[in-house]
């Protein structure tokens, strides 16, 4: 068991049974889609073995794996997986096949849609455990291709638009950080985020570059992921995107993609450039507190009940790099604040990555049955219509708002109470955003589902039937249980976020 | 004397042989052609004289290079041998263009004219003496003018031949008197006591008229400007077989006569130019001759849409290449001036071949008369192709590398501290321009489509056997240099 | 390794061949020309698998040609020709596999290509500068009758412009050379020879004679704003012809300045290198801007051509060990996908829609009728960008490092530059193959609604062949890198790199 290289297999796998679909041109729709799940649900058993020899207390990377690669460039093949990677290669795991299942029923094309779906799974898996850059940035940069098809050719009207300023902004992102690694190399001679994090730490980058050059270095860098994530004022491609998007590709983009830049933050830009991060935290605390209310505010704004939800991914991502961003800015000895602040970040990544494939999924069961209209006003009294749909939804909605009792709860309070710990009067100002949170998902709650039957819901509106039911119910499932039994998370990054916050505070 | 008699016959066996075969051709075709077609009498005549032509050519390696002839007049040093090797080689060439071109009348005579200027030709080659040299050159001369004019059909030949006869008349004037200036200045007419004579005469206004007079002489017969009004309208309306005689063997002939003048006659009143110092001397004039050559040469061709002209004007430029590998003599000696020559008569009297044989089906004159060669003929398309790159200096053709050695020898006298460094470089940067309207000729004959008059071109088996040795002469001669190289 | 010149050999050898059995049937032209191709490219592999990567030139041939100059037949090859000779193996065999369609004076035209390519092999392999002069300028002439006989778009202006470009450039080259030759005192034309030579001049003649040299060969390359040959020249070139041109003879003009020009004349490369190293970022940065407006979709890759021939020039003008090594992997990495943009555009597209005009394309859904050729031009113009996975990646970002090295400047105005590059490209994939989803009625389309021809098997074979070429090198670039640098270890080279490096 120890000699397989579990990670690679993890990468790799989803790969494969894409290259598969690619040399069997003669598949039919239903053998496609199924053999597609399938492979994606690999990922799902692997991430399973990985946990089941997973140990929480080593804070190291577990299951490591290193191979020299390119000599010339002193690239080596470097995998490694710890807390935060497992964490999100479950997430990854869970919301893929469920994705690509949506994504795939009633869509043309199967084949190719399943072959898209692969490799961007694939590439995902690769940006959570690769550890040296070339690849790590290899797998970043693949992800957009198949995104990039995937919203263009099974998307709404408006999809080329939306996935083609998706990509340029991403690249254009990407281009910085590719600037900014190449400076990092020029001057250290390696591209392993172990030993630049190292360097970095203990200040040599900033003796090697010099004050002006690091602090280019950090913004390019930065400048990429937030991108990704996305920061206010970056996320402008992302409510089309999500908005053109099939639903099953808008699960996946906001179930994992969305995930990769935070990931970026916590394993590569906060580990690097700590001192960097620390001087411009102050204004980025404010960037990140506008993605959270605005984001907010403007989801309330919404009539179109997907855009509604992009925005709120805004929100929610927002609070994440919030918390971040207020352990980054401390000076005063802030242990428990700061642990706190960074396991809720942690744990709302994984639980937004549920609830919000989950409302994803619940806005896309609508406009199935309505006909394409997805619309605020479009609809009335769901919950008579379909009872069973109801709850479901009910409970993402308010998985996402953040209900005690529901796994969203405890990542927003562990954040909160950071926060609050740490820059008091930013967490105050976030609370509104909460607010508004509320206000929309309540705004949808009542719209759709309660009243009369009206819109759409007045005609032939069935409840789920078992497929959908097979999508949503893992979900919610999952909701509960990581609601009320939170530690089954928290347990795995522990040791991780004390040996993080332990050198704090920073110069 | 009887000696001096005897290795004069010796020596001269070459001219003796191309006397009597001209006398041979006149007389068979008086015998036999009389009831013959044109054509026939043609194929006759230029078989005879080729037969001539390698005879002397076998009697030229015979002799070898002896030295000194009859006390001096003449002398058969490699570079003598050699240039009469090439001039017989040129000469068989341009009786084999000869047999396919159509003469109108009397075709014993125009061989037997060819001849007779291949005697004048093998003579300037290796006169050492003024008057054995005015003499040659007169001989060949005069039969050029016969030739260029033979064509009495056509009034553009006689116009051609008038022009070439007023202008080269004069010319010969001009030389005469450059010469008995020369003889009254030095009191000898031997090339090497002329040299020896001025080397303790300063600069004076008669020697510089002398040299003058004698380099007008000379700019005239290479068709150098500004002395080249003669040669486009002698390329354009002369019978295609003596245009190709004027351009390749008279030119090969001229600058070996032309170079034996200047360095071993001149040779100490060549004066000197660098930045640094600079003595008076017949090389600013050179090089002044192969400046204004080249650059009109090159532009003037540039406006061209007569096939013939434009290789005239390329004549005109390739002279002030040549009178640049001249210059550059001095230091590097002939060889790279004889390789140029000799390779550039070749590939002229090619294209000029490729003209003659076009000739038989239709107007060979303006460009757009090449059109389509490529369906037409194939084998003319090659060849015409391989005469042309070999023109406008494309490697590994002979042109090239002939421009590279003169490009190098110029360059080697000085760097660009000497003006013929410059030249050099004029001379290289002009190529860019020359190999336009190379190509347009090229673009012609390989890419246009052939016109709906045109007809297929079937290319008599003899003239096919001369394109394609002369082709393959370029081909070898520009991938193995060194075998002319290491004749002079 | 004595293999090599045998590339050369086998390349005229079968021009000839083909221009004498052509002219009796298009498919055996075809099957020789396919055959000298892949006997090139094998005897290439051949080499390559049994060379021992070291700092100097390993002599293949040397034989004295003309004595009284000191020129001498003078064969050799180190990692840098090797890497390069690869590359022209692929690109002839791929050319040839997508020149399958030609039908008129096939014969012809295969022996010019193949004239075209044994040129371009000796250019890679001469030690002689008087050998690499005549192997420069042999490559000429046939880049003229290619283009004005078979090519496209303004085909006759096209190649005459190209062809004058050319030579002029190489008419500097010759001034230049003779020049060192002449006033250095040079007992012959070897390299090393040379470079004593020109170790012997005052400074200032050596920065004019690098001008002359240098520059003469840039206009091969592509330089800004010496360029403007290249997209009239490709667009009007048929397909494969702009296959090598791009991807292999505008490599010539950049070896040229990296074997000839840099080690020959370090003083004058020192002076001229800021002019040089900004010239190369503005061309790549204002030939990606011009790329981004174009209506015709060959044009695009025309100006995609210079653009990414700017980063080669980049990587030599910052001139340190890694840049340059990053310049060699990027004329191999440019030179595959070159050819595999021209494939697409040319062959797969033009030939069968028979317009290239953007606006035509964007209302077909090409990606419907011709999903072959969209997955190709996806993957190539991925390529193109410098996305990771592809050669492009690992040469990019070596350049870009190396020049971080010499001026930060640069390497920003760079960065930039493979921006614009992305964003062309993608307008280009999006227009041509996805402007329309197909799903309007056919009616729409008029007279393209009859089916496109598919895609036949030498394109596929072709297309893969580069492909695969481009993902090997993305993802193990060390295969070259391990051949380049210890090339760049020869004294030649040391004495520039040194020199340049700030």
């Amino acid at each position: 068991m120890n000699d397989l290289p579990l990670l690679s297999l993890l990468v790799f796998l989803p790969w494969a049974g894409a290259l598969a679909l690619a040399a069997l041109p003669g598949l039919s729709d239903r053998a496609a889609r199924g053999f597609a799940v399938a492979c994606s649900l690999t990922t799902l058993v692997l991430g399973l073995v990985v946990l089941a020899g997973f140990n929480p207390a080593i804070v190291g990377y577990q299951f490591a794996e290193q191979h020299a690669w390119i000599r010339a460039l002193h690239v080596n093949y470097r995998l490694g997986l710890d807390g935060l990677s497992l964490l999100l290669v479950l997430l990854t795991g869970i919301v893929s096949p469920l994705a690509l299942a949506a994504a795939a029923r009633g869509a043309r094309d199967v084949r190719l849609l399943g072959l898209l779906f692969l490799v961007l799974q694939g590439s995902a898996l690769g940006v959570f455990l690769a550890l040296d850059f070339f690849h790590w940035f290899i797998f970043w940069e693949l992800s957009l291709v198949p995104a990039f098809f995937l919203i263009k050719l099974w998307g709404g009207p408006g999809a080329g638009r939306a996935a083609y300023q998706f990509v340029v902004y991403t690249i254009a992102g990407s281009a910085f950080m590719l600037l900014g690694f190449a400076a990092l190399y020029a001057v250290t001679g390696t591209l392993d985020f172990s030993a630049l994090a190292k360097l970095g730490a203990a200040g040599q980058l900033a003796v090697l570059l010099g004050p002006k050059a690091i602090l280019a270095v950090f913004l390019g860098v930065f400048a990429g992921l937030a991108v990704k994530v996305p920061l206010f004022p970056f996320h402008t491609w992302l409510p089309p995107a999500y908005a053109e998007a099939p639903t099953g590709v808008s699960m996946f983009l906001t179930g994992v993609m969305s995930k990769m830049g935070v990931y970026g933050f916590l394993r590569v830009l906060w580990p690097i450039f700590p001192a960097q991060l620390h001087a411009c935290a102050g204004p980025l605390l404010w960037l990140a507190l506008g993605g959270v209310v605005l984001g907010a505010f403007a989801a309330m704004r919404q009539t179109d009940l997907k855009r509604m939800v992009a925005y709120s991914s805004v929100n929610h991502l927002s609070y994440c790099l919030l918390a971040l961003f207020a352990v980054a800015a401390g000076t005063t000895p802030s242990g428990p604040a700061a642990a706190s602040a960074l396991s809720g970040t942690m744990l709302q990544l994984f639980n937004h990555g549920l609830s919000a494939a989950a409302l994803f999924y619940g806005v896309g069961v609508l406009e199935r049955r309505s006909g394409g209209r997805r619309g605020l006003n479009d609809f009335g009294g769901v919950r008579t219509a379909a009872p069973v749909f109801a709850g479901l939804c009910g409970i993402a909605m308010f998985s996402s708002l953040g209900l005690p009792g529901l796994n969203g709860f405890v990542g927003e309070f562990l954040i909160f109470r950071g926060v609050f710990g740490l820059a008091p009067g930013t967490a105050a100002i976030a609370t509104l955003g909460l607010l508004a949170t509320a206000l929309f998902l309540l705004t949808f709650w009542q719209r759709v589902f309660h009243g009369p039957r009206a819109g759409a819901a007045a005609g032939n509106f069935p409840d789920l039937d078992r497929s959908e039911l097979l999508t949503f119910l893992p979900l919610v499932a999952l909701m509960f249980l990581f609601g009320v039994l939170p530690h089954l998370l928290t347990g795995l990054i522990n040791p991780l976020v004390t040996a993080w916050v332990t050198p704090l505070p920073l110069p | 004397m009887n000696s001096l008699y005897a290795d004069l016959f010796h020596a001269a066996a070459p001219e003796t042989v191309l006397v009597v075969s001209a006398l041979l051709v006149l007389g068979f075709d008086l015998v036999v052609g009389r009831h013959r077609t044109l054509a026939q009498r043609l194929v006759l005549a230029t078989f005879l004289g080729g037969l001539g032509v390698l005879a002397a050519l076998a009697f030229d390696l015979a002799v070898g290079a002896t030295g000194p002839v009859f006390g001096g007049a003449l002398v058969l040093d490699p570079l003598a041998v050699a240039v009469r090797g090439g001039v017989l080689i040129l000469v068989l060439l341009t009786l084999g263009v000869a047999s396919a071109a159509p003469v109108s009348r009397q075709p014993a005579e125009f061989v037997a004219l060819i001849l007779f200027a291949t005697v004048g030709f093998l003579q300037m080659a290796a006169a050492q003496q003024l008057l054995l040299g005015f003499l040659a050159l007169e001989l060949a001369s005069l039969s050029l003018y016969v030739l260029a004019g033979y064509d009495k059909a056509r009034p553009e030949s006689a116009e051609a031949a008038l022009k070439y006869f007023l202008l080269g008349a004069v010319s010969a004037a001009f030389l005469l008197f450059g010469f008995s200036l020369l003889y009254g200045l030095t009191g000898s007419i031997a090339f090497p006591e002329i040299s020896h004579a001025l080397a303790y005469q300063p600069m004076s206004p008669l020697l510089a008229v002398a040299l003058v007079m004698v380099l007008v002489a000379f700019g005239f017969k290479a068709a150098a400007a500004p002395f080249h009004l003669w040669a486009p309208d002698a390329y354009q309306g002369a019978p295609t077989a003596s245009a190709a005689l004027i351009a390749s063997a008279s030119k090969l002939a001229g600058f070996a006569l032309f170079w034996r003048l200047l360095w071993s006659g001149l040779g100490t009143v060549a004066g000197q130019f660098t930045y640094h110092q600079s003595y008076p001397g017949w090389l600013t004039i050179v090089a002044l001759l192969s400046a204004a050559s080249m650059l009109l040469g090159n532009f003037a061709a540039l406006a061209q849409h007569n096939v013939r002209r434009l290789l005239a004007y390329s004549a005109i430029a390739h002279a002030g290449a040549l009178l640049l590998g001249l210059i550059g003599a001095g230091q590097s000696g002939p060889g790279p001036l004889f390789y140029y020559a000799a390779t550039y008569g070749v590939a002229t009297a090619g294209a000029f071949g490729v003209l003659a044989v076009l000739e038989r089906h239709g107007p060979a004159q303006e460009l757009t008369d090449l059109a389509g060669l490529y369906k037409r003929s194939p084998l003319l398309a090659g060849c015409l192709f391989i005469f042309v790159l070999s023109l406008a200096g494309i490697p590994p053709l002979a042109g090239f590398f002939g421009k590279f050695a003169v490009f190098a020898s110029a360059l080697q006298l000085g760097g660009v501290a000497s003006p013929a460094g410059w030249l050099a470089l004029l001379a290289i940067a002009l190529s860019a321009v020359a190999l336009y309207y190379y190509l347009l000729i090229l673009k012609q004959a390989l890419v246009a489509r052939p016109t709906a008059a045109a007809t297929p071109v079937k290319v008599p088996a003899v003239a096919a056997l001369t394109l394609i040795v002369a082709a393959a002469l370029i081909v070898l001669l520009g991938l193995f240099p060194s075998v002319l190289l290491s004749l002079v | 390794m004595n293999a090599l010149p045998w590339t050369l050999y086998t390349a005229f050898a079968g021009a000839l061949l083909v221009l004498f059995t052509g002219a009796r049937s298009a498919a055996l032209a075809r099957g020789i020309a396919l055959a000298t191709a892949v006997t090139g490219l094998v005897l290439a592999l051949f080499a390559a698998a049994s060379f021992v990567p070291g700092p100097g030139m390993q002599t293949l041939v040397d034989i004295p040609w003309v004595e009284s100059l000191g020129i001498h037949y003078h064969l050799a090859a180190d990692g840098i020709s090797l890497t390069l000779v690869v590359l022209t193996g692929l690109a002839a065999t791929a050319g040839v596999l997508f020149s399958w369609n030609i039908e008129e004076r096939a014969g012809e035209f295969f022996a010019l290509y193949l004239a075209l390519i044994g040129g371009v092999y000796g250019v890679f392999l001469s030690a002689d500068a008087f050998l690499f002069f005549v192997f420069y300028e042999i490559a000429i002439v046939p880049k003229y009758f290619l283009i004005a006989n078979w090519g496209s778009t303004r085909r006759e202006y096209g190649a005459m412009k190209l062809a004058l470009y050319s030579f002029a450039g190489s008419a500097l080259v010759l001034a230049g050379l003779l020049w060192t030759y002449a006033a250095g005192g040079a007992h012959g034309f070897a390299l090393g020879e040379l470079a004593r030579a020109a170790s012997t001049l005052p400074r200032g003649e050596v920065i004019v004679i690098f001008a002359l040299v240098f520059f003469g060969f840039a206009t091969l390359a592509g330089l800004f704003p010496l360029h403007t040959w290249a997209p009239t020249g490709h667009v009007a070139a048929p397909t494969a012809a702009s296959m090598l041109l791009a991807g292999v003879v505008m490599k010539l003009g950049a070896y040229g300045c990296l074997r000839v020009a840099l080690p020959l004349f370090p003083e004058g490369f020192l002076y001229w290198q800021p002019i040089i190293g900004w010239l190369a970022v503005i061309g790549i940065v204002y030939a990606g801007l011009i790329a981004l407006v174009q209506d015709d979709f060959k044009f695009v890759i025309g100006y995609s051509s210079v653009s990414h021939m700017g980063f080669v020039m980049l990587g030599l003008a910052a001139a340190n060990a890694r840049a340059v090594s990053g310049a060699v992997l990027q004329m191999f990495s440019h030179g595959v996908i070159a050819g595999l943009l021209f494939a697409v555009v040319g062959r797969m597209v033009y030939d069968r829609t028979h317009t290239r005009q953007l606006a035509d394309l964007q209302r077909m859904p090409l990606h419907r009728l011709l999903p072959f050729a969209a997955v190709t031009f996806v993957l190539a113009g991925i390529a193109s960008m410098g996305l990771p996975g592809f050669s492009g990646f690992p040469a990019e970002l070596t350049i870009l490092v190396g020049t971080w090295a010499s001026s930060r400047v640069w390497a920003l105005v760079a960065a930039f530059g493979v921006l614009v590059a992305a964003a062309f490209t993608l307008r280009a994939i999006q227009l041509a193959f996805f402007g329309s989803t197909g799903d309007s009625a056919p009616a729409e389309h008029g007279a393209d609604a009859h089916p496109l021809a598919p895609i036949s098997l030498p394109e596929k074979l072709g297309a893969g062949l580069l492909l695969a070429t481009s993902v090997l090198i993305g993802l193990k670039p060390d295969l070259l890198l391990d051949w380049i640098n210890p090339a760049l270890q020869s004294p030649l080279f040391q004495a520039v790199i040194r020199k340049g490096t700030p």
